[in-house]
């Protein structure tokens, strides 16, 4: 059984009177894809706010490695080796792709002109970022120094994902990273995901595709109302029984199933 | 981070970096270019003005104009990179005020006294431009607020410090003007370089470290810029310290100007600085804009002021064609703004 990389116990966020995370637990193993699916509003996207150090819970606690962690902002949780791919992007729409995908780890010059004049090696954050692009098969874009505002939903998406692949070294978190994409970007994320776990970092993935979710995950974490129902392997069920179980139509399979052993 | 972005990638179709010829991506440079606008805008009115006028492109009249953008040009660099924030200073002037009459009152006839009481004015402003840092960044409150506020209790504070003039003897405190370098016919004073200097460091700062990156980045979004892993609490307060520590520079510049210093100095600098930015092609919403653009705003302003002088025209009508020249620079904006959805 693989152990434990990321948990989560008891989660508790509210926004105002909305409880959005009711007492959730989660928890993520070594090398794995591990798909999330709720409802709208089941508090799924709060729930990776928590892990991601974008929202601070009201009640729980998480555990990096076994270890307790408290993440006051995204910084503390990518120091930590966390990458998340946002539901609303994250990106600076005036600054150009290479920029955004290195916003916040820039690379300096070596030397005096880095270290004294803090100046910035640009052209190797743009041959990396042209490197990464080709690498995740990433064709549509025309250049690294278009600014992400001249780019569609779906290519912006791709360099948000980029960059969570580029830089996780613990967790890839993706929040519906496909949901403004086209067959042929979703099917460069569905194999970047893949790529990713390939090198042993396990990815959670939030996504409303059962199919996609189906075929890539190794384990589903269904979400509803704001807590977790049940986890389940995609080969123990068929698809129509794990949307019963996220719409409640279907109950939870036995609780000792819950947690399934990888 | 190298390890990972060597994903193993058997499929990579090559990303053609069609930028394409290299002609394409100068000329491509040369129209996105910001500063282009400003820049075309104020060749335009010099050449306008030498044709119409007499004197205008006389060697006394271009290095004047020169002199006076001094104050004004250095308070517009603070106020740029706090509009790249999406904040906006109205208490500039009065923190460079306030900043002279400290100045001035400790080093008043006491000639060894100027340096010492300079680095004052400095450690003043930057204080002062802390607490509009702090109260933006750590409380969250709307920088048009604060510092109206700010601005408000400065006005006071300078007068109730000091209601007259007070003079500084030469020395370092003017030396700013009291030297510089001939061209020629043509003199730059210490002053005009010391703006310039100024100008290219922080266009250096803004563009070519991740320091210039997160302004722009925290201007353009500042919960995207959270979500990168930026510290935006911490670069707005690094924004508003430098931009008091600019407008203590604007204050060293004014003693050049005038050895004269009142609390009725500048009242209007303010929105002279604002005027400058906006024509100079920064965004009032922040994340787009360029201290240089700003700097040539001042001067525009300036131009346009001397060549309507030289030309014979009513000065009430100068103030006309830069109120028209802000709203033709903010629509342009928006236009440019809503193209790029
Ligand atoms: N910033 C917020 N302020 C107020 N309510 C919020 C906020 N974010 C989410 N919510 C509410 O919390 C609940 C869960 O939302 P969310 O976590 O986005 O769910 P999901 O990602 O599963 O669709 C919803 O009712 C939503 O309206
Ligand atoms: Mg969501």
């Amino acid at each position: 059984m693989n152990e434990i990389v990321l948990e989560a116990r008891n989660i508790v966020k509210r926004y105002g009177h909305v409880t959005a995370v009711a007492g959730a637990d989660f928890d993520l193993r070594a090398g794995e894809v591990l798909a999330v699916i709720g409802d709208n509003g089941a508090g799924k996207s709060s729930l990776i706010k928590v892990l991601s150090g974008d929202v601070v819970a009201d009640a729980g606690e998480v555990l990096l490695e076994g270890q307790p962690v408290h993440f006051r902002s995204p910084h503390d949780a990518q120091k930590a080796g966390i990458e998340t791919v946002y539901q609303d992007l994250a990106m600076a729409p005036a600054l150009d792709i290479a920029t955004n995908l290195f916003l916040g780890r820039e690379i300096r010059r070596k030397g005096p002109l880095g270290s004294f004049l803090r100046m910035l090696d640009v052209k190797e954050m743009r041959s990396q970022s042209r490197r990464q692009m080709d690498e995740l098969g990433i064709t549509t874009l025309q250049s690294i120094t278009q600014p992400v505002d001249s780019l569609s939903g779906g290519q912006r998406q791709t360099v948000a994902v980029a960059r969570a692949a580029a830089f996780g070294r613990k967790v890839v978190i993706m929040d519906e990273p496909t949901a403004a994409l086209g067959v042929r970007e979703s099917r460069g994320v569905l194999d970047l995901i893949k790529r990713i776990t390939g090198t042993g970092i396990p990815v959670v993935l939030i996504s409303h595709d059962i199919p996609a979710v189906f075929e890539v995950a190794d384990r589903i974490h269904i979400h509803r109302l704001g807590r977790r129902a049940a986890v389940v392997r995609p080969s123990d069920h068929t698809m129509n029984e794990v949307v019963g179980i996220m719409t409640g139509a279907l109950p939870p399979p036995d609780p000792s199933e819950k947690v399934v052993p990888a | 981070m190298t390890d990972s972005l060597e994903l193993a990638g058997e499929k990579a179709a090559a990303v053609p970096d069609t930028t394409g010829t290299r002609a394409a991506t100068i000329a491509d440079r040369f129209f996105r270019n910001p500063v282009l606008g400003p820049l075309s805008a104020l060749i335009l009115a010099v050449i306008g003005f030498s044709i119409f006028t007499q004197n205008f492109l006389s060697v006394d009249n271009t290095s004047l104009i020169l002199q006076q953008s001094v104050v004004v040009g250095t308070l517009a660099l603070g106020q740029t990179v706090i509009i790249l924030t999406g904040g906006i200073d109205l208490a500039n002037g009065a923190i460079m005020v306030l900043g002279t009459l400290v100045v001035a009152k400790m080093a008043s006839g006491n000639h060894g006294l100027q340096v010492p009481a300079l680095l004052i004015g400095f450690v003043v402003c930057a204080v002062l431009g802390l607490i509009s840092g702090l109260i933006v960044s750590r409380l969250g409150l709307p920088p048009f607020i604060v510092t109206l506020g700010l601005l408000t209790i400065l006005t006071s504070v300078s007068r109730l410090y000091t209601k007259q003039t007070v003079l500084v003897d030469d020395g370092p405190l003017t030396w700013l003007s009291k030297g510089g370098y001939l061209f020629g016919q043509f003199q730059i004073t210490f002053g005009v370089v010391l703006v310039l200097l100024s100008v290219a460091a922080l266009h250096f700062a803004l563009t070519r470290t991740a320091w210039g990156r997160h302004v722009y980045a925290v201007g353009n979004n500042d919960l995207a810029a959270k979500r990168t892993g930026i510290n935006v609490s911490r670069v707005l307060l690094s924004v508003y310290v430098l931009a008091g520590l600019l407008y203590a520079l604007a204050a060293w510049q004014a003693f050049g100007r005038s050895p004269a210093t009142s609390p009725n100095a500048y009242p209007t600098a303010n929105l002279d600085t604002i005027t400058a930015v906006v024509i100079g092609g920064t965004s009032l919403f922040g994340g787009r804009g360029t201290v240089l653009g700003s700097y040539l705003g001042a001067l525009i302003v300036l131009v346009l002021q001397s060549g309507l002088t030289q030309a014979g025209i009513d000065p009430l009508y100068q103030n006309i064609v830069t109120g028209v020249l802000v709203i033709a620079a903010v629509a342009l904006d928006s236009i440019t703004r809503k193209k790029a959805r």
